[in-house]
């Protein structure tokens, strides 16, 4: 089997595309760079799609917690504690062993049956818990940013007669967000580290189809050999870091593209807010 | 553990309950939150010692040493710890398995890789294929120890490095200045003022350190997910006390241990950073001082 036709077999293995049986002797440098990268997908699925969903909540969140009403402050308060105070890896198992207590056949909601059995799939289930974790990650940085945004700017906009919705969506939001990115970028990029403890706490990997370290973890166990299979995957994560650092920035030079060049905050590693 | 537990199937209710979370399994249960305690204790000072020397290397005028300093320094970044953990376990096993293979057995004439296995002489294993199950667990945890302070000093070293490039230039010029040679300016002036800038990072690492004590279970020691799942699972009559499946209930309380144990260090750690904080030329100290006056 040459290289192109391992390619062409194990490309899109993990969702279950292309060959069913995976490689068990003889293993080729080829199939394991194939097969982790082709696991790679559903780590960056997770991490997408929790991350573009996980903004919005996160700025509902940032918000709730900085308001005044103690019914909108309290529950994000205790939210982003639930969150950001137990392991992802516990808050893993608990929603798995949750969604597989509810009923096979289905819930009756108002004479309709809702099909339950999704939500213990990993495509489902375990992205709802990252997508609110990441959630209470960055509705705590957001809330951050959302109170140091300097006075003078608040004042300037009551100064002008912006108020209300107006002062909210011309000045406090992209402020917060441009002091927020620097931060928020940390969170995106351990966001797609924490994707790899899907396939390692509680939901099953179906028919073998695993994300990276899935992949890479299945290698290690057949040749008992770490140094090649963990190596891969490192090199594909950086890869995926220096992606996500890479849409961030531009992202980062556009909030910040009013501001001259020295005050202009960089996106760097801040072990202070880091998950 | 109590007298009338000889007979669980004649009890109900709290009796039972009393009985059932008194068994020695749930004792084994309990002890392994105490080895979690444990692991935190031990693994915090070394992974700080690691992050230091990390930290002290990025920043030699040794090119070598510097290298060395910011590829573990920058490991963490870009790959993702977990990857680390199921690494160091395996690799940490053969490194020292192939060096006390060297020196044990050096006349060995066969290959230790053979296709997909790893053969040493049989006095190079580790543990001895004749210790204990209780030397085994040691094994595991200490494999574990050596992990942990290896990838959480690499963030470690992230957050000194960041700290001893915050200390103000200024300081470090007027020490040169008096006289003081490259280690004084270092243990002097350097040091003592980097905590502060620290510490924030360093509060969070532990935070960290504390949610990533769950990865024990994937380094095969038995930790608290391990019981947690041991016991919770159903239970059948066969057993002395059947009950459906509860690894629901566990969980919830191994979160409730989690968020207690985050809740009271961030606590404890906003009281020192307050503390650290005291007169120091930062946000926090001038904060501090307008309070005051």
């Amino acid at each position: 089997m040459t290289c192109w036709e391992t390619i062409g077999a194990y490309a899109f293995r993990s969702i279950g595309y292309g060959e069913r049986l995976l490689p068990r002797t003889d293993f080729t440098l080829c199939q394991q760079f194939t097969l982790i990268g082709s696991g790679l997908i559903w780590n960056l699925y997770f991490g997408v799609l929790a991350l573009a969903a996980g903004f919005f909540l996160a700025n509902a969140v940032a918000l709730a917690k900085a308001s005044r009403n103690p019914w909108a402050r309290k529950p994000a308060e205790w939210f982003i504690f639930v969150f950001r105070g137990s392991p992802l890896f516990i808050q893993f198992f608990l929603a798995y062993e949750t969604f597989v207590m509810l009923p096979r056949a289905g819930i009756d909601i108002l004479g309709i049956t809702v099909e339950t059995d999704w939500l213990t799939k990993a495509w489902a289930g375990a992205l709802i818990v990252l997508f609110l974790n990441t959630s209470a990650y960055a509705g705590e940085i957001f809330y951050g940013a959302l109170q140091s945004i300097p006075k003078g700017d608040l004042e300037a906009a009551d100064a002008y007669g912006i108020t209300g919705w107006k002062r909210f969506i011309r000045i406090q939001w992209p402020t917060m967000l441009r002091l927020a990115w620097p931060a928020y970028t940390n969170e995106a990029i351990f966001l797609f580290h924490a994707t790899t403890l899907v396939f390692f706490s509680g939901f099953p990997a179906f028919q073998q189809r695993g994300d990276a370290l899935y992949y890479a973890n299945y290698f290690a166990d057949k040749t008992f050999n770490p140094f090649i299979p963990y190596p891969i995957v490192g090199f594909f994560f950086i890869c995926l870091t220096l992606g996500v650092t890479l849409v961030y920035n531009t992202i980062n030079t556009r909030l910040n593209r009013h501001l001259p060049q020295n005050q202009r905050a960089r996106i760097r590693l801040r072990p202070q807010v880091i998950r | 553990m109590f007298a009338f537990c000889a007979d669980p199937s004649t009890l109900d209710g709290l009796p039972w309950l009393a009985c059932y979370l008194t068994t020695g399994k749930h004792l084994d249960f309990y002890w392994s939150f105490v080895v979690v305690l444990l692991l935190l204790a031990i693994t915090a000072p070394l992974a700080l010692g690691m992050g230091f020397l990390g930290a002290m290397a990025s920043r030699s005028p040794v090119l070598p040493l510097r290298v060395i300093g910011r590829t573990y320094t920058a490991m963490v970044r870009g790959v993702p710890d977990i990857v680390f953990f199921l690494f160091f376990v395996i690799a940490l096993d053969q490194g020292l398995e192939w060096l006390l293979h060297q020196v044990v057995c050096p006349d060995w004439d066969q290959p230790i890789r053979q296709g997909t296995e790893f053969r040493v002489c049989p006095q190079a294993k580790i543990p001895a294929s004749s210790a204990s199950a209780f030397w085994y667990q040691v094994d595991g945890f200490l494999r574990a120890v050596v992990t942990f302070a290896l990838v959480f000093g690499a963030f470690a070293a992230n957050v000194i490095f960041g700290a001893m490039q915050a200390v103000p230039k200024a300081q470090l010029e007027t020490a040169e200045a008096y006289g003081m040679s490259h280690a004084q300016v270092f243990s002097r002036i350097l040091v003592p003022q980097m905590w502060v800038f620290a510490l924030p990072g360093l509060s969070n690492l532990w935070v960290i350190l504390i949610k990533a004590t769950p990865l024990l279970f994937l380094l095969g020691v038995q930790d608290i997910v391990y019981w947690a799942r041991e016991l919770g699972g159903s239970k059948t009559s066969a057993y002395e006390y059947p009950h459906p499946d509860w690894r629901l209930w566990y969980f919830l309380g191994l979160m409730v241990f989690y968020l207690f144990a985050t809740y009271l260090s961030e606590k404890v750690l906003g009281r020192l950073t307050a503390k650290l904080s005291r007169g120091q030329a930062t946000a926090a100290g001038e904060a501090l001082r307008k309070a005051g006056a």
